[in-house]
């Protein structure tokens, strides 16, 4: 369960949602500068926010009354970028195996997974020794999305997923993705500006426009629906 | 024959120095480099052009700065003979003189190659749970390895050629402070065309060699 107030001043205008999102897909959906990416970092904590709030399965990650502010590394975040940001200096298992070695997971996980049945879950384990530059895009996509469920995060974000792809392997992924998330049961938080993949993967769509929910713009699409807070 | 060389003393001398004057450059550059392409304050700029100066003075300007650092009515000066240090004519002299120029391209080489660095990538190891120190030496440090490495062979060439300031801060020792570059300017005033040739010789093969093996190291990067 994740819960968020995020404001955050941006220079022509103000970031300002607050939001409650069970295990679902949550779709974030506006115009090139509506403030989307920008939501992203601030709950992976790549940006600091102005004010509000943010608990991740009753833990505080950022609070501006308590004076809270977990770092990046800590937070049990998952992000997938855009651009992917494979490490190119590394094969594709010492990119999936990056975060395995890191402070946090050695204590902390009950029953973790294991990064390589992971990457043959995605249909890339053959590709192991191979340079991120070698991969194609769905690939790529691919071997990042293990990367960053390997250290089992309790929430994934996915900035802009299929920007890079074309219209066939999008088509597949989206529905990968889907399966992903049905399997893994933890939030899911996607921005794209492509109402086909809002509609086809959002269990709810926020629209942003200029930092704000646009009025109305909550799209109920599954039956068992959480409410979204809209101001 | 064509090639003679009876002191080998300038070119042991030559590498020693610039050894160790790349060493200092790349402990200090490196540090100053990566923090400087991250940090903005106001008077960056002003700094900048300071840790820059060296690359377009004079060598003489700069020998003669030293000299009024290091001299004996230096500003430093006094400090240092009451501690017993005796820097001026020394070929740490020389060593100096190779930082202080070398230093440049050094800090200019790898703040570029730092900027190169796609900030995604930390980001990306940040959500992954490393700390800033990982990061650094997993993430940033390997990517813009190419580029540092570029600056550590040129600031190399550089610190190897030094001549003139170092001729002011070092003098012209033979045996103590005389750098192949000033062997080559005394023999040749002195008529010592083989000694001169000999370490012009040696000097262009080295330097050959630094730069084809760093290229051919370059190439052969996987990514």
């Amino acid at each position: 369960m994740l819960k968020a107030k995020i404001t955050k001043k941006l220079w022509h205008f103000t970031l300002e949602v607050e939001m409650e999102l069970d295990n679902h897909i949550l779709v974030l959906w506006g115009h090139s500068g509506a403030g989307k990416t920008t939501f992203l970092h601030c709950l992976a904590g790549l940006c600091k926010q102005s004010s509000g709030f943010i608990q991740l399965n009753e833990r505080t990650l950022y609070s501006s009354e308590e004076r809270i502010n977990i770092p990046t590394r800590l937070r049990n975040v998952g992000y997938l970028f855009q651009d992917y940001a494979l490490f190119p200096h590394m094969t594709v298992k010492q990119n999936v195996m990056y975060g395995l070695k890191n402070h946090r997971h050695r204590h902390q996980i009950e029953n973790p997974v294991n990064p390589l049945e992971l990457l043959n879950t995605f249909g890339v384990g053959h590709l192991l020794d191979r340079y991120p530059s070698q991969l194609s895009g769905g690939e790529k996509q691919r071997v990042a999305l293990a990367r960053a469920l390997a250290v089992q995060p309790g929430l994934l974000l996915l900035d802009e997923p299929f920007s890079a792809l074309d219209k066939n392997s999008k088509i597949k992924l989206r529905q990968e993705i889907k399966d992903i998330h049905a399997l893994w049961q933890i939030p899911f938080i996607l921005v794209t500006h492509d109402e086909e993949d809002a509609g086809f993967l959002g269990d709810r769509i926020l629209t942003l426009n200029e930092g704000v929910p646009v009025a109305g713009s909550v799209m109920h699409l599954s039956s068992n629906m959480q409410r979204i807070a809209i101001y | 024959m064509f090639l003679q060389l009876t002191d080998w003393c300038p070119v042991i001398l030559s590498i020693k120095v610039a050894l160790i004057a790349v060493t200092i450059v790349l402990i200090i550059g490196l540090p100053l480099s990566r923090l400087l392409s991250r940090l903005e304050f106001p008077g960056k700029d002003v700094v900048e052009a300071v840790i820059t100066l060296p690359m377009v003075l004079p060598p003489s300007v700069i020998g003669y700065g030293l000299l009024m650092i290091i001299g004996k009515n230096g500003l430093l000066g006094n400090t240092l003979a009451d501690l017993g240090l005796t820097v001026i004519f020394t070929w740490w002299a020389a060593v100096l003189a190779s930082t202080v120029v070398s230093f440049p391209l050094m800090y200019q080489s790898a703040k570029a190659a730092f900027l190169s660095v796609n900030v995604n990538y930390e980001k990306a190891a940040r959500t992954l749970g490393a700390s800033e120190v990982k990061i650094f030496f997993t993430v940033t440090l390997p990517l813009a390895w190419p580029g540092i490495l570029a600056g550590l062979v040129l600031s190399f060439a550089r610190a190897m050629g030094e001549f003139g300031a170092t001729m002011m801060v070092a003098g012209n020792i033979p045996g103590q402070t005389q750098t192949i570059p000033l062997a080559i300017y005394f023999a040749v005033e002195s008529g010592d065309n083989g000694t001169a040739r000999t370490l012009v010789a040696i000097n262009t093969v080295f330097s050959f060699l630094v730069i084809y093996w760093v290229n051919r190291w370059a190439k052969k990067q996987k990514y």
